[in-house]
């Protein structure tokens, strides 16, 4: 077990707060915006899922801006679905460079068997995932039954087979930043017990997008604490994703700031950082092309997402 | 008995349902006929404009979704909360502009009745502008007027509130949002209606007013591809060019008025169904018929 870590509450929140009252303009916004959209997992998890609907998010992750720009929009970093949309989805992005992520582990509340969830990770992967999105069992974790959690990503990791793995702590749920803070030093300690990690192999992520509160800044920078806490001990580069909640340019274009003052440029690259969003996509078009043309966009200007 | 403090108002923005300031932290002073201050307003930006449309955005489709006789009673309260205000509207309106007090009067007893009309028009104006049409075939074939979107309203001067109540009321009957930009000379009626849109059930963002210089937020406005119809009155020659060479990029559509000042107080010619129909686009439906 790591040494417990202590939060002050007080002090995340004015410092992530902070983070929220930089000013970025002009070149630099630009910049940060195309970044952003090159980070996005876009995602759709919904019980109504179509393959339709995920071919046309395909379409959209590979081509987020549909007109012509003389610098085009970067490709998404991944698509997120669940594990019966998988198949269609490798299909479609197959040699496009943008990844497959499923969430899987009996996403969204991980209330079944452990070996039923390893099933489910496996078929993920057997149908043509690169990445497996999982849920840790908060309710062992509330109660205390900390190992049984480790334990249980560890199987779930080795399940992996060489998918990247990101880790949802669901932080909705948790309750406290001391909580959260120490349910991630406790996955990134289980995943790395198993062997050598390389940089971004494994992400913690905060939510699942299906309880609210999801992602929130002081979340996110406690999360990126532990992974701060983790490289200089150890060197390994641990990726981070919010998800949920992030709707807005604005907010995403905070959380790299956070990212950047918190953990360095090294992390502002796609294999370390992504944002779990599906509207959000639109909006960083929206505020891209109002910078390039002058005027504000309409939402009917864009595909959906 | 100490001489008592002047209560100078600060008048702001109504965007969204609240009132917030603008965000350029500008303001301009108010004057009555005689030159002395009497109130503060807000001189906003481009950003505040474009605040108003994202609020308008985010209730267009609720507003566009709203029953016919829901929008009536809407409208219908707004002309209940500007009668119970009649006094404060016609001394703002005689004491910033050469009006009278009984001109001034006559001109909210006429912002009242035009409100309750267009409350009136709110589920006629589908019978007046929609029909059905004759095909050659076994189909039903009907036109129905569906409302256009956002619309950006630029005032008139004068009369600067019945100028402003009906090109807001007209297309708030379709079921549009609106995003007023109050006359610069007169604005206080402007900021007074906001006043009574925040007490009469509209909900918060179908009406937005801004005040302060006219000729800064045309362009943004007509260039923001959000904004689906512009309505403007009184424009000068090069302002109307700049509008209709703006709005082209967007297909926007654009709707000028050009009345008299008797004309705006006559319902016959500012608040006929041809004032309604600039805000509606057209759907057709085929349907098939039985035989």
């Amino acid at each position: 077990m790591p040494v417990e870590r202590r939060v002050d509450t007080v002090m995340v929140d004015q410092r992530a707060g902070a983070f929220s009252r930089r000013s970025i303009k002009t070149d630099s916004k630009a910049a940060g915006l195309r970044l952003a959209i090159s980070m996005l997992d876009l995602t759709t998890l919904e019980g109504k899922d179509s393959p339709d609907k995920v071919r046309s998010l395909c379409r959209k992750a590979m081509r987020p801006y549909a007109g012509e720009l003389d610098l085009p929009v970067p490709a998404v970093a991944a698509i997120c679905v669940y594990p019966s949309h998988v198949q269609t989805a490798a299909r479609m992005l197959a040699g496009s460079g943008v990844k497959v992520a499923s969430v899987a582990t009996g996403f969204p509340s991980g209330q079944y068997p452990l070996d039923v969830r390893l099933k489910d990770v496996s078929a993920a992967i057997d149908a043509g995932a690169d990445e497996i999105d999982m849920v840790i069992n908060r309710g062992a974790f509330l109660s205390g039954r900390e190992t049984e959690v480790a334990e249980e990503i560890r199987q779930v990791w080795q399940a992996c087979d060489g998918a990247h793995l990101k880790i949802i702590l669901e932080t909705g749920e948790l309750e406290t930043y001391q909580n959260i803070r120490k349910a991630s030093d406790l996955v990134i300690e289980a995943v790395a017990s198993t062997g050598v990690l390389r940089d971004g192999e494994v992400f913690i992520k905060t939510s699942t997008g299906k309880i609210s509160p999801a992602a929130t800044m002081p979340v996110t920078l406690v999360m990126l604490e532990a992974i701060r806490d983790h490289f200089i001990s150890t060197g390994i580069r641990i990726g981070m994703k919010p998800a949920g909640g992030i709707k807005t340019a604005k907010q995403a274009l905070h959380y790299l700031v956070m990212v950047k003052e918190t953990l360095g440029e090294d992390w502002l690259t796609p294999g370390l950082f992504r944002f779990g969003a599906s509207s959000l996509a639109n909006d960083l078009l929206r505020q891209l092309l109002k910078g390039l043309t002058g005027h504000y966009m309409a939402m009917h200007d864009f595909s959906e997402a | 008995m100490p001489e008592r403090l002047d209560i100078i108002k600060t008048c702001k923005l109504f965007i969204g349902g609240s009132f917030p300031r603008t965000e350029s932290g500008r303001s301009a002073p108010v004057h009555d006929g005689r030159g002395r201050v009497i109130a503060h307003v807000c001189i906003a930006s481009r950003k505040d404009l474009r605040e108003a449309v994202e609020s308008a955005r985010r209730v267009s489709d609720s507003w566009a979704d709203a029953s016919a006789y829901l929008r009536g009673q809407i409208l219908y309260r707004m002309a209940e909360m500007l009668e119970s205000r009649r006094e404060e509207f016609a001394s703002a309106i005689s004491t910033t502009t050469p009006l009278t007090p009984a001109k001034a009067r006559r001109e909210v007893d006429a912002s009242v009745d035009r409100l309750v009309r267009f409350a009136g028009w709110t589920d006629k104006f589908q019978q007046v502008l929609g029909c059905q049409n004759p095909v050659a075939g076994p189909y039903y074939n009907f036109s129905v007027p569906q409302p256009s979107g956002i619309t950006g309203i630029l005032s008139p001067d004068a009369p600067s509130l019945l100028g402003l109540v009906t090109m807001i009321s007209a297309p708030l009957c379709t079921g549009c949002p609106v995003v007023a930009v109050a006359s610069d000379s007169t604005p206080l009626p402007a900021v007074l209606l906001g006043e009574v849109c925040a007490t009469s059930d509209i909900p918060g963002g179908v009406v937005n007013i801004l005040t302060g210089n006219r000729a800064e937020l045309i362009e943004p406005m007509a260039e923001h591809r959000e904004v689906q119809v512009i309505a403007a009155a009184n424009l000068k020659p090069a302002q109307r060019e700049l509008i209709q060479t703006a709005a082209a990029d967007g297909l926007k559509r654009i709707h000028l008025l050009e009345h008299s000042d008797s004309s705006w107080l006559d319902d016959d010619a500012a608040a006929s169904p041809w004032e309604i129909d600039p805000y509606l686009d057209t759907k057709t439906i085929w349907h098939p018929s039985a035989t």
